[in-house]
């Protein structure tokens, strides 16, 4: 659907006519009245300013207090081995796993507003793509983490790359966890490239705007030299695009990989032919819940209202709706083939999922992701209210966090044999680590935000009113030169 | 190489994306061929104008794609067929439809880095010194809302003086001489 497409059904309602734009009877994606020098002013003026505001300190100290805490609990875990964890039989993947599903599922938001709805040339994405593609790194940075920790001497997580040793060992490349790897690794590495040569341009204004002399060679080395040469537009607009073009396939990659985690074996619960695409459609669900967690604040707080305004907000919404019906089709799948596949293990797994000792986490996932977003999202009303927004987005991320939960724990605590039947009980230590992750994150989200720039500027330019080619001008002679 | 002390260029600088694009497509039918464009944002009507229609950046990362692809099915074959064939629930040592999926992401691993690189590589960046920053209002707007068109020394129809009165009929805000 074409984002022009968006019309409001009562025209009078005073609410809405403060953010449509009298020419086309369109919701704004940018406020009136921006020029290239005022978005510039105000993006580059967040960062090169001596000012951090006090709030920044406050949130970075708990963000910090968070980070510290993973790294105790982390320096505890290497001196004694994953045995402080709940993990033992028959639940032998725990917080671990499920937090890297969520992490990875997150930071697929990032990559999915940057590429495909670049792609798909949606222009309102280019407000908010910047810091949904921090969001992506730092997402992968938190989750990049639990498979290492998890090796048990991850020290030697070295042994996972093809690397000719002396010992004459080599990788087992049948392995989904192998793949997982080259998944992620391959997913971090391109989304930072991506990220980087995005904001290059950004650089440049920082450079030329700072007036401090540290400033100045900062953002001039991070630069490169950029000078804004047509030539040099031309490759960087190429390039982008092909980088958007290969991180689509990939971003649908690195989800599938990881479900084939679990959808390879052969446990009930696990063994689902509708994994991969379910396992993407949730990856987007709670991404897009994590980008508005984290830019309703940020407008709120750096007033950006003009430049991630209310549109973006209810296009988020739409998004969320979409994907949670993607992942409300993969719950009835995997309920329906419990009893179709007329398998006893299948359907007692399932029973046991939803009503066993541990069924209420699938009534959380059941609430969190489908009780109240699917009936609430519908409302333009709703969309467009920043609080309801808000809880709406915590509401996901917790329901998605329940959903790996589910997936993860419920598969394993019952499995064939009622003799080595268990339950799974987190330790502190699990929740430190958990709950430490979140810190990190939110510790270089803020640092990102004070020295990076967090909304593309070159990008945002493109779409002012002043940046139309009038009169439309003849194209000159047929070409004759490239590179 | 160009030569490193005298006049790089004489640059325009232009309010608008609009005056830019029409000075640069005059200055290109009256013959200029050794110009550029300095925008703070992509103009595509700017390359055009100055006739430049195709780059290499998709050949450099189609190039690069391949020889991931290459690298990782050649790397998994040789480990799994000749350097460690293990027998994994019986199933053949050459299991090439699980050799695709490390493969893939090689593919796009080395396609990605060939598009960043290569793109950087064509534009010759990093290179922290270029003599357009020499320019006094260059650095003023060029990456914030201002438009300049630089012709080039090294174009046979360059001359000092010419050329700065050629500039001046195109209706730009200032002209300035950039030295190296």
């Amino acid at each position: 659907m074409a984002t022009t497409d968006l019309k409001p059904k009562n025209p009078k309602d005073p609410h809405r006519v403060a953010g449509l734009d009298p020419l086309t009877g369109e919701y704004r994606v940018i406020a009136p009245g921006q020029t290239f020098k005022s978005i510039t002013v105000k993006i580059a003026g967040i960062v090169l300013t001596p000012n951090t505001p006090l709030g920044w300190f406050a949130l970075f100290s708990v963000g910090g207090a968070g980070a510290t805490m993973l790294l105790t609990a982390v320096t505890w875990l290497f001196l004694k081995g994953t045995g402080i964890w709940a993990v033992t039989q028959p639940v032998a993947w725990g917080f671990a796993i499920i937090n890297f599903v969520w992490w990875i599922g997150i930071g697929h938001a990032g990559t999915l507003i940057s590429a495909i709805l670049l792609l798909f040339k949606q222009g309102w994405r280019n407000s908010i793509n910047r810091f949904a593609e921090a969001m992506t790194i730092f997402a992968v940075v938190c989750a990049g983490m639990f498979p290492l920790i998890h090796v048990g001497r991850p020290w030697l997580g070295y042994w996972l790359l093809p690397y000719p040793s002396t010992m004459n060992v080599w990788p087992q490349f049948r392995s989904p966890l192998l793949w997982d790897v080259f998944a992620v690794s391959t997913y971090a590495t391109i989304s930072v490239v991506f990220w980087y040569i995005g904001m290059i341009p950004d650089f440049a204004t920082f450079r030329d705007r700072a007036e401090n002399k540290f400033a100045q060679y900062f953002y001039g080395m991070l630069a490169l030299g950029w000078r804004g040469s047509t030539r040099h537009w031309m490759r960087y607009e190429t390039a982008s695009l092909l980088l958007s073009g290969l991180a689509t396939p990939l971003v649908l990659s690195v989800h599938t990989v990881i479900s084939f985690d679990f959808a390879v074996a052969i446990l009930p619960g696990w063994h689902t032919t509708i994994f991969p695409p379910y396992f993407v459609a949730g990856a987007i669900y709670s991404g897009f819940a994590m980008v508005l967690t984290l830019a309703i604040p940020l407008r709120k707080f750096y007033h950006l209202e003009g430049l991630v305004t209310d549109r973006h907000i209810d296009n988020m919404g739409k998004v969320m709706l979409a994907t949670g019906f993607i992942v409300c089709y993969g719950y009835a799948m995997e309920a329906f083939m419990a009893w179709y596949s007329a398998s006893h293990w299948e359907a007692f797994m399932f029973w046991n999922r939803a009503f066993g000792p541990m069924g209420w986490s699938y009534w959380v996932l059941v609430t969190c992701n489908l009780a109240i977003p699917l009936t609430t999202l519908w409302s333009r009303k709703l969309r467009t209210s920043i609080p309801f927004m808000f809880f709406i987005s915590i509401v996901v991320n917790t329901g998605m966090w329940f959903e790996r939960f589910v997936i993860v724990v419920t598969s394993l605590y019952r499995d064939f044999l009622p003799s080595s039947w268990g339950t799974y009980r987190a330790t502190k230590w699990d929740y430190m680590i958990y709950v430490g992750t979140l810190g990190l994150f939110t510790a270089l989200f803020l640092l990102f935000v004070r020295f990076l720039p967090m909304i593309p500027m070159n990008e945002i330019r493109t779409m002012l009113p002043g940046a139309k080619i009038t009169p439309k001008i003849a194209p000159a002679q047929p070409a004759e030169a490239g590179d | 190489m160009p030569p490193r002390e005298g006049t790089y260029g004489i640059l325009a600088e232009f309010d608008t994306p609009s005056d830019l694009v029409r000075a640069a497509q005059q200055a290109r039918l009256d013959g200029w061929r050794r110009m550029d464009c300095y925008t703070p944002y992509p103009v595509e009507e700017a390359a055009e104008a100055i006739g430049f229609h195709r780059n290499k950046v998709p050949l450099v990362t189609l190039v690069g794609g391949l020889m991931g692809l290459a690298a990782m099915f050649s790397l998994e074959t040789w480990i799994s067929v000749l350097a460690y064939p293990l027998n994994i629930a019986g199933r053949p040592t050459y299991s090439w439809p699980a050799f695709i999926i490390p493969a893939y992401e090689w593919t796009i691993l080395w396609a990605g880095l060939s598009a960043a690189f290569g793109m950087l590589a064509l534009n010759g960046l990093p290179s922290l010194y270029h003599p357009l920053f020499n320019a006094p209002n260059f650095r003023n707007g060029a990456s914030t809302d201002k438009f300049f068109l630089c012709l080039e020394a090294l174009d046979p129809k360059f001359d000092l003086i010419e050329t700065r009165a050629y500039l001046a009929t195109l209706s730009p805000v200032s002209v300035v001489e950039v030295e190296y």
